[in-house]
């Protein structure tokens, strides 16, 4: 075999891959550490709901009492950070988020949201993210930095208080941690099905293709 | 290792309406047993496998960690946002894991406040010599653990300067409180040496009320709530941590703002 067709044999098993390594490790990390941090934090809101008539049935939250969904909370917390700067970096850094997201144009979004709700979506290459996948992955992540800061800014308003300043002080901070959980929930929903729905989707993010 | 005991032990007549939030249900005691196998996969390196795995286990040290974490992130010299007179809050809430008419009667009259541990001078202070110390008044927020927050009036004397006033060795670790009602806790040093930790005697303009703590409660507005102990009867400067009443419960010892 010639040093070219060697050559090119790797580069074919390389595209192949349509989900490195680094991101299905942190994929995972992320979706156990997401998964405790909302199970936790509906334990906290309840002990103080934003709103009157809204609170979470205390049988799906995580931690028992308001003492257990904190340390829940605040063990989970360095997973989920430490966790989403590897991946965050390493996205940015290598390219991939510009690769992948972008751009997203928003003709494209709407043209394939009509598809998706017809059924007619296209997943021939699960490496090329269609406009409404680009606009809804990079939308959870911004909604990650949000949440996380939103979240230094409730814990620490004494330490941090320039950052609660910016969401607009301690009393709007938590509605913006609020909503912001409340985002990446209706992502996860979302995200799931359509997971479910396309079995090598998950595949991919297990196996890498 | 602190107390193990997280849930057991709670005593049934203090599930009162206003702490019931804070309160452990009965008929989940073993919170986080159910969820080992998850605390398992998450947290398995590093835990103390003798003490007889859980997830229980598991967190308590990691928000021991975290204490370690927050002393660091702490900033002496860093004061809490201060608010104009009216940013104060209309009906401050009474918050206590017991109902205000509950709350404990101190007579002022033969109060003395008990001074002890590392602190050259251990006269007991009554009020009249309380009263008389240098006092500041500052509007801060109070957060409660549970996430609400109201905005106060808090009137009295640095807890630094008292500290001083007594010969206190500010290189101890530890300052232990101890309340009327029972409840106690302890702080860090460094936060018994913020310049917003106040010995406070007057809310608003009106010598502290039962509801808020007569005759004496500590003003912390760099801790959660449930750190600024009300009803205070006795403080001892120490190198050894005495725990209190929620945080020997699970409730982050830290617990900094």
């Amino acid at each position: 075999m010639s040093v070219q067709a060697a050559a090119g044999r790797r580069a074919g098993a390389k595209s192949a891959i349509i989900h490195p390594l680094w991101v299905r490790i942190t994929h995972w990390i992320n979706a156990v550490a997401i998964i405790i941090m909302i199970l936790s934090g509906w334990r906290i809101y309840n002990a103080s709901p934003l709103f009157e008539d809204f609170d979470f049935p205390n049988e799906i939250t995580l931690g028992g009492w308001l003492a257990g969904a904190l340390m829940w909370h605040f063990a989970a917390m360095w997973v989920l950070v430490i966790n989403g700067i590897v991946y965050v970096t390493l996205g940015l850094i290598g390219g991939r988020f510009r690769r992948k997201l972008l751009p997203i144009r928003p003709a494209d979004v709407l043209a394939e949201v009509k598809a998706a709700l017809t059924f007619k979506l296209a997943h021939e290459d699960l490496s090329v993210y269609n406009a409404v996948q680009k606009l809804l992955y990079l939308g959870v992540i911004l909604c990650g930095v949000v949440v996380v800061l939103s979240g230094l800014a409730i814990w620490k308003p004494v330490q941090l208080q320039e950052l609660t300043f910016l969401f607009g002080g301690y009393d709007i901070a938590r509605y913006v941690h609020f909503f912001a959980m409340a985002a990446i929930v209706g992502f996860l929903l979302v995200h799931v099905v359509l997971a479910l729905l396309v079995p090598k989707s998950l595949r991919a993010m297990i196996a890498g293709k | 290792m602190r107390k193990r005991r997280i849930i057991p032990g709670v005593d049934a007549k203090l599930l009162v309406k206003d702490a019931a939030k804070l309160m452990p249900d009965p008929a989940r005691r073993l919170f986080l047993r159910g969820a080992a196998s998850l605390g398992a996969l998450t947290f398995l390196t590093g835990c103390d496998i003798n003490d007889g795995f859980s997830a229980e286990s598991v967190l308590r040290k990691i928000s021991e960690f975290n204490d370690g974490a927050q002393a660091v992130l702490f900033n002496q010299n860093k004061l809490a946002p201060v608010y104009a007179e009216s940013d104060i809050s209309k009906d401050f809430p009474f918050n206590a894991y017991y109902t205000e008419d509950e709350a404990p009667e101190v007579d002022g009259k033969t109060y003395k406040l008990i001074v002890g541990g590392l602190v050259e001078n251990k006269k007991p202070w009554t009020l009249e010599e309380l009263y008389a110390l240098p006092q500041e008044r500052q509007i801060t927020r109070h957060i409660c653990v549970e996430g609400w927050s109201a905005i106060g009036s808090w009137t009295g004397t640095p807890l630094r300067d008292f500290l001083k006033r007594i010969g206190a060795d500010t290189r101890a670790k530890y300052v232990w409180f101890r309340c009327a009602e029972g409840y106690s806790n302890t702080i860090d040093m460094p936060t018994a040496l913020h310049p917003q930790t106040q010995m406070t005697f007057k809310y608003g303009n009106e010598i502290l009320p039962v509801k808020y703590g007569f005759p004496m409660k500590i003003r912390m507005p760099a801790k959660l709530g449930f750190k600024n102990p009300k009803h205070v009867m006795e403080m001892q400067v120490t190198n050894k941590d005495l725990g209190g009443y929620w945080e020997d419960k699970g409730y982050n010892w830290f617990s900094g703002l």
